[in-house]
């Protein structure tokens, strides 16, 4: 037991020797000095009404080659099965609190597989789909936010599966900017989060952007409520 | 897998090798004018990005000046959350504590011999990969660039895209030839296009993404406020790493801290436009010690010293420490176009990596002392920094203290060699003129060196003026 205790303490000072060194080298700060930063820079890029924002999150997720669709309330159930069909997909996973009548026309042929504690990331490389929900988008650059709330789930089941349907309820859902997904109350930050901008992508090779990789491959993005 | 930088040539040295070689200069030229002129668009396209930098610089500054009170309140935070804190005060500490970590996870059954891992540049700093091999442990790259580098037994070149010095019939025949000797071969008859070779990386490291028990990554930002950190990425297999194994190891220089959650609302404006001239890159990934059912089980943070408080120290040198790792700097800079990224001889390559490394290092090697003489002052790379790191100011000040450091020969040598390499390549030093020019609305109008410890160099020799005509204009009209 006396290698645990050396590691204890060498793990000690290493954080006091941190610390220390920390603070030598900040000897020119002045004691209890605060520094407020400024935020000039704006809250939101332009003035757009509610429908505007929806246009340009469709906009900017298109132009990083999601694929955007809008639904309205009557028609979510058509086109989640609709999209499903589209890309041949024969299975769907399901998270936790997605709303049952977004599921109701799912064809047959194509099996629902709810979210479970043995549901692992090697059963779901198996699986074709995955339906979700989101916390936020955000118009200005075409992202959204998961957070795992209902509906979104665990995050590897929006991972693992090749494609992604994900349903943002417009307007409510939509936020205009960056600043305006951070503003107090909009997310909560200790959730785990999955900000997503467009399907998997990479630039690696002689900068040639090339949608997929490792995420999903295919991202159909339902604008809910914009008909 | 090679080694990192041991024994380097000095930069000098290796800039002249590698000016040599064509088919890395015809890459490197293609890749940092198309990232350029893309991050110029992305940059023009929101009006408040002057502001945006400020208010990052500012965010940054504030927390390095208060660092040891956000550092013990993100390890109160992480803690909090379930997370576990270690802290390193050099690589080998790092490297120690990273493969005890590995080792245990399994429940000290010390059955785990690989890791999956985020691309990471403090990993890359301390050369985890090599410490890892050397206890039995493999480390896979995941992120594609990283795979190709590490494929084929070679080493990165550009903090955003390490492989930028390879094209693509070079990353094919890598793949074809290196792939089966690591898992997953190739696919049979794999062509060159970009799809084919992304959908090669796939199937090779889903397999490793499926079985791997532990993940070792870095992070972009932590936050004080909450204990949580973050990554930005493109391809997923950041995602992959922080979400399927059971333990994750994440190693973060202690300068990534900021304070609150909101200081975000900054960054992740600042750092995608910057970095991959994207409005938003494709995935980033948010976590807070561990989340019941979701994600790992054990978190591990490793703070890592290694040079930092050192730099934290000199309070000319410590801006450099407010770098986000964009890459904006690289792809601007002519002596990085024209020397490429292993010619700096460190993890961090360009304009940053010159005033970096002989920072974290010091500046005892021949590679770290030329570093600071690496560059033409032309001020491109401050022009482009999205926290306004004003790399020539740190550059001037780093060969002031190489030059007192060894007032000999050593550091003329580095300065005559690095002007002989500017001088003779006329089309570096014409980049760097026409970029400076620009840079010119950016800089304020009396540019004064700084003095002290520098002061026998600033009396003589000023940083260039920015004229309004160029240099080669001037000589054209004054020497006929």
């Amino acid at each position: 037991m006396t290698e645990t205790t050396g590691s204890a303490r060498s793990a000690t000072s290493a954080r006091e020797e941190i610390l220390r060194r920390v603070r030598r080298a900040l000897a020119d700060v002045p004691r209890g000095e605060r520094s407020e930063v400024d935020r000039d820079y704006l809250a939101v890029h332009g003035a757009r009404s509610a429908g505007e924002n929806i246009d340009l999150l469709a906009e900017n997720l298109a132009e990083y080659r999601a694929h955007v669709h809008r639904s309205g309330e009557a028609e979510i159930a058509v086109t989640v099965a609709r999209l499903l069909a589209e890309r041949g997909s024969r299975s769907a996973a399901v998270p936790g609190g997605l709303p049952e009548d977004w599921l109701t026309r799912v064809p047959p042929e194509v099996t629902l597989i709810h979210d479970s504690p043995d549901l692992t990331a090697q059963r779901l490389d198996a699986v074709h789909s995955v339906i979700s929900g989101c916390a936020l988008a955000i118009a200005e650059t075409g992202t959204i936010v998961l957070d795992g709330g209902p509906g979104q789930g665990r995050r590897l089941l929006t991972l693992v599966p090749d494609h992604h349907i994900c349903v943002v309820r417009v307007p409510e859902q939509i936020v205009g900017s960056v600043p305006q997904a951070f503003a107090v109350g909009a997310l909560v930050p200790t959730r785990p989060q999955t900000w997503i901008a467009g399907p998997s992508a990479t630039s690696d090779i002689e900068l040639d952007r090339v949608e997929g990789v490792h995420g999903p491959r295919i991202l159909d993005v339902v604008l809910l409520g914009a008909a | 897998m090679k080694d990192v930088y041991l024994g380097m040539p000095s930069f000098p040295e290796a800039a002249r090798t590698a000016t040599k070689d064509e088919r890395l200069r015809a890459n490197l030229t293609r890749a940092t004018h198309t990232i350029r002129d893309k991050r110029a668009k992305a940059v023009t396209e929101i009006e408040d990005w002057a502001e945006l930098v400020e208010a990052g610089k500012a965010i940054k500054d504030h927390t390095l000046r208060h660092l040891d009170e956000y550092l013990l309140q993100l390890e109160a935070k992480v803690t909090e959350a379930g997370g576990q804190v270690h802290w390193a005060r050099d690589a080998a500490e790092a490297n120690r504590i990273v493969a005890g970590l590995v080792k245990a996870a399994d429940g000290g059954g010390d059955q785990i011999r690989e890791v999956v891992k985020v691309k990471s540049m403090a990993t890359q700093e301390i050369g985890l990969n090599e410490a890892l091999a050397a206890e039995g442990v493999a480390a896979y790259e995941t992120d594609l660039a990283e795979l190709i580098v590490q494929l084929g037994d070679d080493l990165p070149s550009h903090i955003l895209v390490p492989a930028i010095h390879r094209n693509r019939t070079e990353i094919r025949d890598i793949f074809r030839a290196n792939m089966a000797r690591y898992g997953r071969p190739a696919p049979e008859g794999l062509t060159d296009a970009p799809a084919d070779l992304a959908e090669a990386a796939r199937l090779h490291l889903r397999e490793k993404f499926l079985r791997a028990k532990v993940a070792v990554s870095g992070a972009n930002f932590m936050i004080a406020e909450t204990g949580t950190l973050v990554v930005l990425e493109s391809e997923g297999n950041g995602r992959m790493c922080l979400t399927l194994p059971e333990t994750l190891i994440s190693v973060v220089g202690i300068e990534k801290v900021i304070p609150s959650f909101r200081d975000l609302e900054v960054f992740l404006q600042l750092l995608p436009r910057s970095s991959t001239a994207e409005r938003m890159n494709p995935y980033t990934t948010m976590w807070t010690g561990t989340a019941a059912g979701d994600g790992p089980r054990t978190f591990h943070l490793v703070l890592l010293d290694n040079g930092r408080t050192d730099t934290l120290a000199d309070t000319v040198g410590r801006q450099a420490l407010r770098c986000i790792r964009c890459s904006a700097c690289l792809n601007v800079c002519p002596v990085y176009e024209r020397a490429g990224g292993h010619a700096y001889g460190s993890a961090y390559p360009g304009p940053i990596g010159a005033i970096l490394s002989p920072q974290l290092r010091g500046t005892a090697s021949e590679i770290d002392a030329s570093l600071p003489y690496a560059s033409s002052l032309c001020g491109a790379c401050f022009e482009a920094c999205p926290v306004a790191i004003d790399i020539p100011e740190v550059l001037v000040h780093l060969r002031a203290r190489v030059a007192d450091a060894e007032p000999g020969h050593r550091a003329e040598r580095a300065a005559m060699q690095a002007a002989t390499y500017a001088m003779t390549h006329p089309a570096a030093y014409r980049a760097a003129e026409a970029a400076a020019i620009k840079a010119r609305r950016l800089l304020p109008p009396d540019r004064k060196l700084p003095l002290g410890p520098a002061k026998a160099w600033t009396e003589t020799r000023d940083l260039p003026e920015l004229p309004k005509q160029t240099f080669r204009q001037w000589w054209k009209e004054n020497h006929r």
